[in-house]
């Protein structure tokens, strides 16, 4: 990881103009260093989803972006203001430059397409003067970079596992070599050995290629071991934003001691895990 | 005291044309009165499946199931009367309650249903219940589902699980849908009303460390056969199976993650 800046947020605000107008994202600032594994913490309905869409456009209305930019420093050396591209640039963009593994990824594989044929869509699309040996050549290495080997090509999703299929997600996600992969909740759905697995894998990749990643998820415990920095958020605000040990160590923001609390040790002491005492009224 | 006993029990599925699917394999323990066991295992290893056939919405392949000694009716009144004293609760508390129904319909129906109490105190009943998992009955009573946020839900699931008194509670991943900051509010309320009413809890769950922390025994399941059991910590610190070892490794755990190599642990102020 290097010191440089890949992506900058500057002042991010995305409203839901419904009524009355919810603010999802206030006037969120943060700068993503290149190589980096940024993890964003928080619950359901804290913004971290929003805000990872926002900074793509992903949003539809009501979602408005009310303020602020994100700027990506490409590493041709060009500044590219993601709100200021137009339809076609914008298309190009995506997926070029930043993809995205979205929650329940494993579920939005077409069903009656192989994953070959889903994988080459990619190269068809943003890469239209490759040819098909070359193409095929590519999606049959990627399968074999995530783990799931060139011979499933002419596999359909159903004859995958779950974690299979996240896989084939991550595959499709790196087709391009984005310098930026945003990644929401991509092992939630998983149970505990093929999510590590998965992310070792992620690891390893990110290590191999450069890329910088956002893992976003409510699963403190593992952020803490995968992210170099890790940003939490409640209520739309980033209220702490320091390295995984300091939030591990020496957490500022009293949201964030409630959150490391809430997880019970599987090794240590037991934390906020009062068995036989009170509840704590404040859960509710 | 209760006591139930699962006994030897093997459960196959037919899968159309590729043979039987096992999904239990000759398992065999007790649920006591007052004691909080914990089920962990990976998806697949069977976990599911024990929590149907203790429900009786699955029957054993093989082996039997006795409360107190007696094999659990497969149908009737005795099945009835069994489903009042072994409850399930759910783990989606989004799916378990009714969305057309109010609260208080919600917890009025197992009352008198098995008739609890006399239809003149049910009201009360209902408002007890909900005191008993830390609701305001006045702020829930006539709220429906939607209006309360997840925790609110499960507790609601909670206070419908105990209407009928039951002796045992089988608890199916009852905090994973939840965020995170309410769950070990909703775990702690069941370690309590655990011991308020001495009941038997089978937590079932893949958090092994909440195992550790919620329950007395933890049984590790691994393709429908127990690979290992005995005392939460000593399954979870002390592992003796290979497959406890790979399920605590692969689980996050920052403490040691953070530890120095000297082997002390960085401490968290």
């Amino acid at each position: 990881m290097t010191t440089e800046t890949l992506l900058t947020v500057d002042d991010f605000s995305v409203v839901y103009d419904v009524d009355p107008p919810v603010e999802a994202v206030r006037h969120v600032s943060l700068a993503l260093r290149r190589g980096e594994i940024l993890g964003l913490a928080g619950e359901s309905g804290c913004g971290k989803t929003t805000l990872a869409y926002g900074i793509q456009r992903l949003l539809k209305p009501p979602a408005v972006i009310t303020s602020g930019r994100a700027v990506l420093h490409d590493e041709s050396g060009e500044d590219i203001d993601i709100n200021a591209l137009d339809a076609d640039a914008m298309r190009a963009f995506r997926w070029d430059k930043v993809s995205m593994v979205f929650q329940g990824a494993m579920n939005a594989l077409n069903p009656v397409a192989s994953i070959g044929r889903q994988l080459e869509d990619v190269f068809l699309t943003h890469r239209p003067s490759m040819g098909r040996a070359e193409r095929r050549e590519e999606c049959a290495g990627l399968l074999d970079l995530v783990g799931v080997g060139r011979e499933r090509m002419r596999s359909y999703p159903h004859e995958l596992s779950g974690g299979m299929r996240q896989r084939v997600m991550i595959a499709m996600a790196m087709a391009l070599r984005p310098q930026l992969m945003i990644m929401d909740e991509p092992t939630t759905a998983l149970d505990v050995l093929v999510q590590r697995e998965i992310l070792e894998q992620i690891s390893d990749l990110r290590s191999k290629l450069g890329f910088s990643v956002i893992f976003i998820t409510h699963d403190l415990p593992l952020l803490l071991e995968i992210s170099d920095r890790i940003a939490v958020m409640k209520d739309g605000v980033i209220v702490e934003l320091a390295s995984a040990l300091d939030i591990y160590s020496d957490a500022q923001h009293e949201y964030t001691r409630k959150l490391l609390s809430s997880f019970p040790s599987l090794t240590g002491e037991r934390g906020d895990f009062i068995r036989g005492s009170e509840s704590q009224e404040a859960a509710l | 005291m209760t006591t139930l006993d699962f006994r030897n029990v093997t459960k196959r599925y037919r899968v159309r044309g590729s043979g039987d699917m096992l999904a239990l394999d000759d398992v065999s323990f007790s649920l006591t009165s007052g004691q909080t066991i914990a089920l962990v295992g990976q998806s697949g290893s069977g976990k599911s499946t024990i929590a149907k056939i203790l429900t009786q919405l699955e029957r054993a392949t093989s082996g039997e199931v006795l409360l107190d000694g007696e094999p659990i009716p497969h149908r009737g009144p005795g099945l009835r009367r069994y489903r009042q004293r072994v409850r399930m609760v759910f783990q989606d508390p989004f799916a378990s309650l009714n969305p057309y129904h109010t609260i208080r319909h919600h917890l009025e129906r197992p009352l008198r249903l098995d008739k609890v109490v006399p239809a003149d105190q049910v009201e009360d009943e209902v408002r007890a219940l909900l005191t008993r998992v830390r609701l305001d009955p006045d702020a829930t009573i006539d709220r429906r589902p939607h209006e309360l946020s997840g925790g609110q839900r499960q507790r609601v699931a909670i206070a419908r699980a105990l209407a009928s008194r039951p002796e045992l509670l089988i608890a199916d991943e009852p905090v994973s849908m939840l965020d995170v900051s309410i769950r070990l509010g909703v775990l702690n309320l069941l370690a309590d009303l655990q011991r308020e009413s001495n009941l038997g809890v089978l937590y079932i769950t893949h958090d092994l460390a909440t195992a550790r922390h919620f329950s007395d025994e933890i049984m590790v399941l691994h393709h429908g056969v127990v690979v290992e059991r005995g005392p939460a910590d000593d399954v979870i610190l002390r592992a003796q199976h290979e497959y406890t070892r790979a399920l605590r490794g692969a689980s996050p755990d920052p403490d040691k993650h953070f530890a120095d190599p000297s082997g002390r642990a960085v401490t968290r102020s």
